[in-house]
């Protein structure tokens, strides 16, 4: 199991890494609200096969980062390419693309008029124009992978905040994504039910699923990620292996950090 | 000191101004003194109303007898039929304005604009006249009675219509669009397969007060004129006023309006619990 491996062993399975196998590049990537610089030309690369966990301050622009990367936010600068292609060209088909990029959000973004079934049907039927039979034992089939097989009849209000993430996980992997986005997937989940969500996007990572994740789960990235970046003021200040920028972090913002989420309540 | 203040002798008797200084005994009171006055309305009308006088006017059985089966099989038929037309126009009419008001295209947002306050503005008893009359007299075409039903209700039911979905479209959560769109739908996709279904539950209960609306409206058509098999109720009513000196068929025609919104009322709120799961 990955958790238990250091995180320089886990970087060997992807021995030969061309630009081929990078599924996001972002290249200088300039994002500004009116006058605002939220992301001052952000340098990053996600490999085939890789998690990369996105952690730093609220406010230091790595939600916006994330959704650069499927365009929910138009990039004002530099490029970001999606598994070979670059998104900021006026001329991609950018729904193509998000078809094989997942997302996940804070706020789970479930489809109340629709059943849990259907939530993970809808973009198969309507999108990927698959038949309803195939369509709804993939969907199952998902379902059953976040533990929630039962649940498909039931609406997205009949259920916890936890089973609600857990059916948009499923609802994104519907869609045969190579590449999964989690914006802050537990933030809105009372603590009791982050630990399932947690649990799910582990196994999706021992499957080998590309993931990039902005996470205030330290406990997460540190097992999980083979890669955390840290952000702040719209700058990434550190980047590498958990075991350094969580264990043992270069830089002094790094470090004040993570003293403010580790020890929350500690006497400075 | 606190003893002093606990000890305080028990009051004499208690005043009414001893009475009214606990505000919840003074809601008591207030409340009491609302209900002696609705029995004292109740006892005077009771007692000054000529009541033979007012059922010969308003109740006379035999009159009341006489206005059916017409009433329901013409006038209440023909009355749903006018206001199913000028709804069903009303609402693909709507629809239309209120994607235009919402249109990225600045000029579709103004002419949605304009056409919502033109056509709110106006009283429909104007548009009625204008397509009813205003129409056949200058260009000199005949106009389906239909036709004119359907355009003049339609018309003016939009402008509301148009309003009520486009509120109903804005109270969509961003994220519903940024998750459908991040699914690979397009934005006429989105709109259609995940926007548009939710809005029109939010905008289920404004609807029906604008079908209730119509329906009231459509009494306008008695403008147009109309053969016996073309009244709608308002026409039938006063057609009837005239044959009996009676105020009894305008009664009957107005509780048949009650038959049309009273259900849809119950039918709307049946429909919103059946949906409350799934919201």
């Amino acid at each position: 199991m990955s958790a238990s491996g250091t995180s320089s062993s886990l970087e060997a399975p992807g021995a030969s890494r061309g630009e081929d196998d990078a599924v996001v590049v972002l290249d200088g990537l300039v994002k500004r609200f009116g006058e605002t610089e939220v992301l001052t030309g952000i340098d990053l690369e996600v490999r085939r096969g890789e998690v990369v966990c996105v952690i730093g301050p609220s406010g230091s622009g790595k939600s916006t980062l994330l959704r650069c990367v499927n365009l929910l936010e138009e990039p004002s600068g530099g490029r970001v390419v999606v598994r070979g292609t670059d998104v900021t060209d006026p001329d991609c088909d950018i729904d193509a693309v998000r078809r094989h990029v997942g997302m996940v959000f804070q706020s789970f973004n479930l489809f109340p008029h629709l059943t849990v079934l259907e939530n993970c049907t809808v973009a198969q039927r309507k999108v990927a124009k698959i038949g309803k039979a195939e369509a709804d034992e993939r969907a199952r089939a998902n379902l059953e992978r976040v533990g929630l097989g039962e649940r498909g009849d039931a609406y997205p209000a009949e259920l916890s905040g936890g089973q609600q993430q857990r059916v948009a996980i499923a609802r994104a992997l519907s869609m045969e994504p190579d590449l999964m986005l989690f914006d802050e997937p537990t933030s809105a989940l009372d603590p009791e039910l982050v630990g399932d969500v947690l649990e799910v996007m582990r196994d999706l990572a021992d499957e080998g699923m590309t993931m990039l994740v902005v996470t205030h789960e330290m406990e997460f990235a540190r097992q999980v990620a083979d890669r955390v970046v840290f952000m702040d003021g719209g700058v990434v200040v550190e980047e590498g292996p958990p075991s350094q920028v969580i264990g043992a972090p270069r830089e002094a913002r790094t470090r004040d950090f993570l003293d403010r989420v580790l020890n929350p309540t500690h006497e400075r | 000191m606190t003893s002093a203040g606990s000890a305080r002798p028990a009051a004499p008797r208690a005043g009414l101004r001893e009475l009214l200084r606990s505000p919840r005994r003074r809601a008591r009171v207030i409340r009491g003194v609302q209900y002696a006055v609705l029995v004292a309305a109740l006892v005077a009308i009771a007692l000054v109303a000529d009541w033979g006088e007012i059922r010969r006017a308003f109740l006379d059985p035999e009159v009341a007898a006489a206005q059916f089966p017409d009433v329901l099989t013409v006038a209440l038929v023909n009355t749903v039929v006018y206001t199913l037309l000028g709804f069903t126009f009303g609402l693909a009419l709507g629809l239309v304005l209120a994607l235009m008001r919402l249109s990225s295209v600045a000029p579709y947002r103004w002419l949605a604009t304009i056409y919502i306050e033109f056509f709110r503005g106006l009283p429909a008893l104007l548009v009625f006249i204008a397509i009813g009359n205003g129409i056949p007299l200058a260009f000199g075409v005949f106009l389906n009675r239909y036709v004119v039903v359907t355009l003049a209700l339609g018309l003016v039911g939009a402008a509301y219509i148009g309003e009520t979905i486009r509120a109903g479209i804005q109270a969509v959560p961003r994220g519903q669009v940024e998750a459908a769109r991040s699914l690979g739908m397009s934005a006429g996709r989105a709109t259609l397969t995940i926007v548009i279904p939710q809005a029109f539950r939010i905008i289920l209960p404004p609807l029906t007060n604008e079908l209730i609306m119509l329906t009231k409206d459509s009494s306008l058509a008695y403008l147009l004129g109309a053969t016996i098999a073309e009244r709608e109720l308002a026409q039938f009513g006063r057609a009837a006023l005239n044959d009996y000196r009676s105020l009894t068929p305008v009664l009957v025609a107005g509780l048949c309006y009650l038959i049309i919104t009273v259900p849809l009322g119950f039918v709307v709120r049946r429909l919103e619990s059946r949906t409350a799961r799934s919201r």
